[in-house]
């Protein structure tokens, strides 16, 4: 119940992003980067600490098999590819399962792509409300088979940010390295 | 692949094996077959691979076995118009005459729950691809890093 109005709440805030941003300048940013959370070593980090970088932010669960390595792979690949001006950008994953995904747990789990990603992650509340400042959907599948019983559906959208926080585009899942790369030089 | 059936025909003949053992999943051609490494085994890890019907009759695939895993299953991440994806078991597949079926990532994918051990980049892991007719076929899935992008790597 609490899921499905969730939806609710997230689609309807995407159809109003859509109707804000034609009454707004064509460069205002739709939102900001907002958020406080925990990352991978247990460092409290939030937006102001990446300042001055363009940000790529995927959202997942360090149980997922399939979609969120798939990402994180492209993701690495772009890091490779962008060579020095990989340090004009940090990715972030931002986990939408704090019931498992303790920094402890992102910390076995993000590092492996060697690509500087940092896991973010936060108690149920700070997720929540991180959720929706990004206009992000999740919900929690029951699969008895997985690690306690469920398993995630999630937006999975790459975002951008630009150094200023505010909010570029996203890449829709499956856009490969090569083309986010062309993408990201042509606005850097 | 024809002559081979042929021949596995002459040869079950002459041994007298019942006509079954040439079964339509004897044309099940695997390729690409890659998968990445897993971190621990408290994860589910997931396998990918292209099958190929060289066969003149439609196979169906109904499951998985392997030592790597308790739960292996085909699982299928599909993903909608807002850009929210969620994985799910799809059951069966199958695999037209001349067509093939993808196990890629972002689509179908043998879902491999409850490892038993960790999967290490640089091995291989066998997998069995049991079919409706009662044929199987073994798959050796090598292992690649956590970071692979495809079978190349």
């Amino acid at each position: 119940m609490l899921w499905g109005l969730t939806a609710i709440v997230v689609v309807g805030s995407i159809f109003l992003q859509f109707s804000i941003r034609e009454e707004q300048r064509a460069d205002a940013p739709a939102f900001q980067a907002d958020f406080e959370l925990t990352d991978h070593r247990g460092i409290v980090q939030t937006d102001e600490d990446f300042a001055g970088r363009w940000l790529l932010v995927f959202f997942g669960f360090a149980n997922c098999p399939d979609v969120c390595p798939t990402t994180l792979a492209e993701v690495a690949a772009v890091m490779d590819a962008l060579g020095s001006d990989a340090a004009k950008v940090q990715p972030l994953f931002i986990s939408i399962d704090p019931e498992r995904d303790t920094p402890e747990k992102l910390a076995e789990f993000v590092p492996a792509f060697e690509a500087d990603i940092v896991g973010l992650t936060g108690t149920a509340d700070q997720i929540k409300r991180t959720s929706e400042t990004f206009r992000v959907y999740f919900e929690k599948i029951e699969e008895a088979a997985s690690p306690n019983g469920y398993t995630m559906g999630h937006s999975s959208q790459l975002f951008l940010f630009d150094p200023q926080g505010g909010y570029v585009g996203a890449w829709t899942y499956g856009t490969s390295a090569e083309e986010i790369v062309s993408d990201l030089r042509a606005r850097m | 692949m024809k002559s081979t059936a042929y021949i596995a025909i002459a040869f079950s003949l002459l041994i007298g094996l019942p006509a079954s053992a040439v079964a339509d999943s004897g044309d099940i051609v695997v390729e690409d077959a890659w998968a990445r490494a897993s971190i621990g085994t408290n994860r589910p890890g997931a396998a990918y691979m292209i099958l190929r019907n060289t066969g003149s009759d439609p196979v169906t695939l109904v499951g998985l076995e392997t030592p790597l895993a308790m739960m292996p299953d085909i699982h299928e991440t599909t993903t909608d118009l807002n850009g929210v994806s969620s994985m799910g078991p799809v059951g069966e597949i199958t695999i037209l005459p001349g067509e093939s079926v993808s196990l890629e990532p972002g689509g179908m994918h043998a879902m491999l729950m409850r490892l038993q051990t960790k999967m290490v980049e640089g091995e291989t892991f066998p997998l069995t691809l049991n079919f409706a007719d009662g044929g199987t076929l073994n798959v050796d899935v090598p292992i690649l890093g956590i970071a692979a992008r495809g079978p190349e790597g």
